[in-house]
């Protein structure tokens, strides 16, 4: 029950790219077409699930205070704490991840490689995948809840990012003032979309 | 200051602007700009992380093999950003908490990452330096306006006094996510009224 909890607060009233801003580079740049939304959308859902649960435990048996009593003894761990080194160690796991993952969509699926383009590689240094992690450690969630967290963050993101790339294929046959095309007029549907999230907040199970 | 250091360092705050013409750092400029007093420990923050990052990176421009240079770039950004976090916490430890993990999210701000890649790797340190305190310039003008109006209007106050009285009733979508939305959106568009040549035609 925790756990749906947890998948239903990180995809809907948490909303990374809605609620919290994450990720929003790739959200706006790569929301023009539905289908690619879908590809990013799934490729941050996967790096998400596999990264959060991958740096919980290096979190847990390397960094944290008295972590490293497995390879120590308790008695001489505690007196260690790495805690500083969180984000280099979280952007270096990530980094090696997505690299792996670009790899295997390149061989596999070279249509999905194509249509994606330069955005895998900024799959890296898209702030919801190292936003996971530290919220991860944050909220001090377990490998289970952490699973269910990055999958619950990466649904939420990809429904936003799906969700916004439909309506922006709608809004060409629109007539938008000209200094608000674009850019402009994204932020504002953004905005709107963000509003239509609030109504999930307070949903408990 | 001749026109090219000129160009440099002004270009980024209107006609070059990170945050509203190229995209990129949109995350952090919108997660801390609820109160004035955390947009500018943010700009600060990101300030010398981004001059820091581009002058080091620019040091080391002929020495980083071109396969790693992503990682070589993101080992001496995090380093930074662990540098500026720490101190942070030792000196501005409540400003610290509220900025929650948006600090460590330096690292994957794409303002930091795209300048080394788009000029630090090809151009002197000096030059660098002041290409990255331009871009911060750029940046925290956003924040700073974004921040200005969201506090004013969500809350009634600035750098938490109150300055509007009791006849403002204060409007809570200001200080949420959507407000922010909104606010860019609507810079955006005035920026873009102002000078007609940004306009995207899509």
């Amino acid at each position: 029950m925790e756990l749906i909890n947890i998948f239903i607060q990180s995809a809907f009233i948490e909303n990374m790219a809605l609620a919290f801003f994450l990720g929003m580079c790739s959200f706006l740049a790569v929301s023009k077409k539905v289908e690619t939304a879908v590809g990013l959308g799934a490729a941050v859902v996967f790096v998400l699930g596999i990264t959060t649960p991958l740096n919980n435990l290096i979190y847990e048996n390397l960094l944290r205070e008295g972590g490293l009593s497995w390879l120590l003894g308790a008695e001489k761990a505690a007196e260690i704490n790495l805690e500083f080194l969180v984000v280099i160690a979280f952007i270096a796991t990530i980094a090696a991840t997505v690299q792996i993952v670009e790899m295997a969509i390149d061989k596999f699926s070279p249509a999905l490689y194509g249509a994606l383009g330069v955005f895998l590689p900024l799959i890296a240094v898209n702030c919801a995948i190292l936003g996971g992690s530290l919220f991860m450690v944050q909220r001090e969630y377990n490998i289970a809840e952490s699973t269910v967290f990055g999958l619950g963050a990466g649904f939420g993101f990809m429904l936003a990012i799906v969700a916004l790339a439909a309506i922006r294929e709608k809004m060409k046959y629109s007539n938008v003032p000209a200094s608000l095309r674009g850019l402009g007029i994204t932020f504002i549907t953004t905005g709107l979309m963000a509003m239509g999230f609030i109504i999930f907040g307070g949903i408990k199970l | 200051m001749n026109a090219e250091t000129k160009n440099v360092l002004l270009g980024p705050i209107h006609l070059k602007n990170p945050i509203t013409l190229h995209v990129l750092g949109i995350c952090s400029a919108l997660a801390v700009t609820a109160n004035l007093e955390t947009a500018f420990v943010m700009s600060g923050a990101l300030t010398f992380v981004l001059v820091g990052s581009n002058f080091v990176i620019s040091l080391l421009r002929n020495k980083i093999p071109g396969s790693i240079r992503v990682i070589t770039q993101l080992t001496i950004i995090a380093s930074l950003v662990i540098v500026t976090d720490q101190l942070l916490k030792a000196y501005l430890f409540d400003v610290s908490k509220q900025l929650s993990v948006f600090v460590g999210l330096i690292v994957t701000n794409c303002i930091v990452m795209g300048r080394a890649e788009a000029f630090a790797m090809g151009n002197p340190p000096g030059k660098s330096a002041l290409d990255g305190l331009g871009n911060s310039i750029g940046y925290a003008v956003i924040l700073i306006i974004v921040a200005f109006f969201r506090e004013l209007l969500g809350s009634g106050k600035l750098m938490g006094a109150q300055v509007l009285g009791d006849w403002y009733e204060p409007n809570g979508l200001m200080v949420m996510s959507p407000g922010a939305f909104f606010l860019v959106g609507l810079i955006i568009w005035a920026q873009r009224s102002f000078s007609q040549e940004l306009n995207e035609n899509e």
